[in-house]
């Protein structure tokens, strides 16, 4: 992404695979809320960047003026790729939401969490001797693909498959559509030779589920279980990874959070739900289907509006101190996980699997810092893809369990 | 004789949209439907150990959906 023509003013010509935006987007949200709050771009075909919360609340509830049908930004708009209910719109997509929601209740989630743990463990297991690791590579990337593969009942060792998909569908594939499309059709594939298996032979396993469940009192056709195990994959694994990822990128570089968390554990919630406004990882988009008017900025038909759920975290208007990281901060009503009715329907395991990671990770490795140069990923979901760490702990402490 | 202040919490089923922060802040006061999302356990009444609580559930809804309604003020 170095060949793109430099950004000449973030107000009427942002570029989200700007190489400054990618590193350290924040000071740049800031400029916009104070200059011109929605911002335009007349690169991938039109794209608005509403950087407030009020406005990014306003589109999101708005899904009479503002489609999910397209949820992400790309140089080209391709073939529809429907992934229900993320890309479903009213009335559509309730019933698509409320099959996939049971599995994904913070009951449901609960059950996973001993594997979860151990999972943590045999990562920790393979560095901590070295005294280094890379947290991204070898930890935050790991969890949520592995996890995901146990509800799904598929060997954890396809991770790198699953992951080689993701960077190509969400990376790559935003400004090359042949490599998007191949990728989409190799996981389904992929999935629909699971979903034969499954149908023949059901599990106790998440595409079981889907392939038994009932939509509105009949099963879900083919296409539609393909596309949601399709979500699952996409939106599961690199949303968390980037999130477990920031978290412990945040506890590297500030001492003082880390042994307040190990002292006072308990405030591991609050502290999870501040690091997840902080660094939330995900933004969304939406396709304007019809011109509306948003504080007075028009929004035209055919334009994407880029749904930045980690700048309205950082709105003041919405909460005070903004930029600063308060573990105790009591009143936080951010939107990490969307708002409206596309809430992500994996919020419970995600925050379950950033608790667990950081939990694991504190009390095998207290002590831990920053030990060379972080990289960021490209695209829409934000997060560390290397993060060196060095362990000041004795051997001996650390292998402790 | 003025009556006691009592609270009572609620959640707007059309604003609710499962995040689950009431729960995770206060169990004692909301409980679950099978798809996740919130509604006051029993009646709502908020008892006074909890208040704390009930405050802190409404002002980390994401959605705007807890509220609280205080009664016996007259």
């Amino acid at each position: 992404m170095t060949s793109r023509p430099p950004v000449k003013d973030w107000a009427t010509d942002f570029d989200h695979l700007d190489p400054r935006w990618i590193k350290d987007p924040f000071p740049i949200w800031d400029e916009m809320r104070k200059g011109c709050p929605i911002a335009h771009t007349d690169r991938f075909q039109g794209v608005y960047f509403p950087s407030r919360y009020e406005d990014v609340r306003a589109v999101a509830y708005d899904t009479e003026h503002f489609s999910s049908r397209r949820v992400i930004v790309r140089e080209t708009p391709p073939p529809r790729i429907p992934a229900p209910p993320i890309t479903s719109d009213p009335p559509e997509h309730r019933p698509a939401r409320m099959v996939l929601l049971p599995p994904f209740t913070p009951d449901a989630i609960r059950k996973l969490e001993p594997r979860a743990r151990a999972l943590c463990n045999e990562l920790i297991d393979k560095f901590i001797a070295r005294g280094t690791c890379d947290a991204a590579v070898e930890y935050a990337q790991e969890i949520p693909t592995r996890l995901i593969a146990h509800m799904l009942d598929l060997p954890e060792s396809d991770g790198d498959l699953y992951r080689k998909w993701i960077h190509e569908i969400l990376e790559v594939g935003i400004t090359d559509q042949g490599v998007l499309m191949q990728a989409v059709a190799e996981m389904t594939r992929y999935f629909a030779s699971a979903v034969q298996e499954r149908t023949a032979r059901p599990g106790d396993d998440l595409i079981s589920y889907l392939v038994h469940a009932r939509f509105n009192g009949t099963p879900m056709t083919a296409d539609h279980v393909l596309g949601t195990l399709r979500l699952l994959l996409i939106a599961g694994i690199d949303t968390t990874w980037s999130g477990i990822g920031s978290c412990i990128w945040h506890l590297a570089k500030t001492p003082e959070d880390r042994s307040r968390l190990v002292a006072e554990p308990s405030l591991m919630p609050t502290a999870i739900e501040e690091l997840l406004r902080a660094y939330a990882p995900v933004t969304m988009a939406r396709e304007v289907i019809k011109e509306t008017s948003i504080n007075g900025c028009t929004f035209k038909p055919g334009q994407m509006v880029l749904l930045s759920f980690p700048a309205a975290n950082r709105d003041p208007a919405m909460f005070p101190d903004p930029d600063k990281v308060i573990i105790d901060r009591k009143e936080n009503r951010h939107a990490a996980f969307g708002l409206g009715i596309h809430r992500c329907v994996g919020s419970n395991l995600a925050r379950m699997e950033l608790t667990v990671a950081v939990e694991e990770m504190l009390k095998r490795i207290p002590e831990f810092s920053l030990a060379g140069e972080v990289s960021w990923s490209e695209g829409t979901v934000r997060g560390p893809r290397r993060l060196p760490l060095r362990f000041h702990q004795s051997a001996r402490a650390m292998l402790k369990r | 004789m003025p009556e006691l202040r009592r609270l009572r919490v609620r959640v707007d089923p059309d604003k609710c949209q499962g995040h689950n922060r009431c729960k995770a802040i206060a169990p004692e006061l909301f409980e679950l439907d099978e798809y996740g999302n919130a509604r006051a356990a029993g009646d709502g009444t908020v008892p006074a150990d909890l208040e704390e609580k009930a405050f802190l559930a409404r002002s980390n809804c994401p959605e705007f959906a807890v509220e609280i309604v205080e009664e016996g003020e007259s």
